[in-house]
């Protein structure tokens, strides 16, 4: 889809920018650009708009010369959201979704239908937010509808300049997830550039780390984190790339399924003779449809007569798609060590504990994590 | 006072010829200076042509230090050598085009090398082509302080013009210098007058368009 050729960028000072860099990004990828500020991956991007023009090499486009292609025609079918956003202040939200059909000529309700699809796609009422100019937007406001923007004409391709740094840390990792959902749907090939290497292994498939205008290792995120190629990758995932690896994996992947449970019904002797039989203290409570109410814990079974009072309630519950270090962060802010894992109806699907956890990374250093 | 009101209710048609006239070389000069202030003050931003733009700017900066009355004779001399007509409206629009350029070209200049490099950059990033970018953009976006520039710029050829009369124009510098000449106050005070209401009227009107032009979204916060 998109596929880099000797890529190099000389400044008319002598400076070089990005040093014969070659590599391929597969169509429906996300491919992160990564790497310290000055290290040519923001260059490399604009080189695939032309943004910038290459000095020497290729970069290719559906395999055609993308120097081949009419300038401004190649920029209207290639996405392009940046840090700073750059929503035009003196257009309404959906005349800056509607930038790139406008320019392509578009009749105007499609446009406005666009735009609408759009802003739904990015989880923002149409009917509230359509007609609001820019500043009457929040932060993260923004940033979605310049995701949307860049989403206008539907390009195959995205090429997204650190898209969520504007915006405080919180917003900025539901962001991340809520692009993640998105990405699922849209299947675009996106490159997506970014200097935080916890965003780009959560968001890439796979990543280029750049050194100095060099790429130094093109890998996916496992590998990356786990046979890093060298000292500079080892040292730019850092020695807690152990934790890092936790966003790799989800819920679903070391979570017990069908674990022990207890009926709502049970009476309290029953519950007794079966943590005596499973031999573990405590479990969660279910109702006969499966939803899950809360748990038992051995030492409170002689606090009361009934099933009923000795159940701690838990409205924690995680879900089968959570990352681990979400799980992983919940239980340390919560003091919980055992997590039930339920779906969108509240059906126990799972327990997630601790342990399992902690076995998992133990795994992943060993093995280099695949 | 009384004479100038008595004047006017005398012989309003003189009045109403003179602003008329004066009306006429300022809108003349104004629209002029418009196009060719807002054309250079959108020539000079652009890349490479920094050097350009300081030097035009300089010219612009020294041209409002001439006294009005040496530039009128200054134009005078120049058309003079070039077969030109020395007096009258000619060279009063020409001299008024000049004194406008200042304010209209270094808003112009301003307000457009203002504009946020980020939208710039999004704008080209999605295919807009320079033109595109400048009419979508960059002007829209500058509109504001270009016309904060040209609100200057009418306000002061409209002050100007009354000296255009010196060199044989027409206007509300007519009944000022006769006045002058023959010592008569109510004339001078009609001329005055009338032109400081022309400026505010215009001014106000101007305040309307600008309202009007300015995109909505740069009202908002």
């Amino acid at each position: 889809m998109i596929k880099l050729e000797n890529v190099t960028k000389v400044y008319p000072d002598g400076t070089e920018a990005v040093k014969d860099i070659s590599f391929e990004v597969q169509k429906g990828e996300l491919c992160v650009f990564l790497g310290p500020s000055g290290c040519g991956k923001t260059t490399t991007m604009k080189m695939i708009n032309r943004l910038i023009p290459i000095t020497r090499g290729k970069i290719y486009i559906d395999g055609m010369d993308n120097t081949k292609i009419d300038e401004t025609e190649l920029r209207r079918n290639i996405g392009y959201a940046i840090q700073e956003i750059g929503l035009f202040t003196h257009m309404t939200v959906a005349q800056n979704i509607e930038t790139v059909p406008a320019l392509k000529g578009w009749d105007k309700a499609k446009r406005r239908k666009r735009a609408e699809e759009l802003l739904e796609l990015v989880r923002m009422n149409p009917s509230e937010f359509i007609d609001k100019y820019p500043n009457e937007l929040s932060g993260g406001q923004r940033q979605r509808v310049g995701v949307a923007r860049s989403l206008g004409a539907d390009p195959p391709i995205l090429l997204m300049d650190e898209p969520f740094g504007a915006i405080d840390p919180i917003n900025r990792v539901e962001l991340q997830s809520e692009f993640l959902k998105i990405q699922q749907k849209i299947r675009k090939t996106i490159i997506f550039v970014t200097h935080d290497i916890y965003e780009a292994i959560k968001m890439g498939d796979r990543i280029a780390l750049m050194k100095e205008g060099r790429l130094v290792q093109y890998d996916t995120p496992a590998n990356l984190l786990y046979r890093p190629k060298d000292e500079f990758v080892e040292g730019f995932v850092g020695a807690d790339r152990a934790l890092k690896g936790l966003q790799l994996l989800r819920v679903k992947d070391v979570m017990t399924t069908s674990p022990p449970t207890i009926q709502a019904k049970d009476t309290l002797e029953v519950v007794r003779r079966r943590m005596e039989h499973v031999g573990i203290d405590e479990l969660p409570v279910i109702e006969s449809d499966n939803s899950f109410i809360g748990w038992i814990r051995i030492s409170d079974l002689k606090k009361g007569k009934e099933i009923g009072d000795v159940i701690s309630p838990l409205t924690i519950t995680l879900t089968v798609n959570a990352v681990l270090n979400e799980a992983l962060s919940l239980m340390l802010s919560s003091g919980l060590k055992t997590l039930p894992i339920v779906d969108e109806n509240n059906k126990l699907e799972g327990i997630l504990t601790f342990d399992a956890i902690q076995e998992e990374l133990h795994k992943a250093v060993q093995t280099g994590g695949s | 006072m009384v004479e100038a009101w008595e004047f006017v209710v005398r012989r309003p048609e003189l009045l109403v010829e003179w602003t008329l006239a004066h009306l006429h070389i300022t809108f003349v000069a104004v629209g002029i200076a418009i196009i060719l202030g807002v054309s250079l003050g959108v020539y000079i931003t652009g890349k490479g042509r920094e050097n350009i733009a300081d030097i035009l700017l300089y010219l612009a900066e020294i041209a409002m230090t001439i006294p009005s009355l040496a530039l009128f004779g200054l134009i005078i001399l120049l058309l003079g050598t070039i077969w030109l007509p020395t007096i009258g409206f000619l060279p009063a629009v020409i001299a008024l085009v000049i004194y406008g350029q200042l304010p209209i070209l270094r808003n112009t200049y301003t307000a457009i090398r203002a504009v946020d490099p980020a939208m710039i950059e999004a704008g080209r990033g999605m295919g807009m082509s320079e033109t595109q970018l400048l009419f979508r953009v960059k002007l829209p976006l500058a509109i504001p302080v270009i016309m904060a520039g040209l609100r200057n710029a009418i306000v002061l050829i409209i002050g100007i013009a009354t000296i255009a009369a010196f060199i044989g124009a027409n206007g509300l510098g007519v009944p000022i210098f006769r006045g002058i000449r023959n010592a008569r106050m109510d004339l001078i005070i009609v001329g005055g007058v009338s032109v400081s209401i022309l400026a505010l009227l215009v001014d106000g009107l101007m305040a309307l368009v600008e309202r009007r032009i300015t995109p909505k979204g740069l009202r908002i916060g």
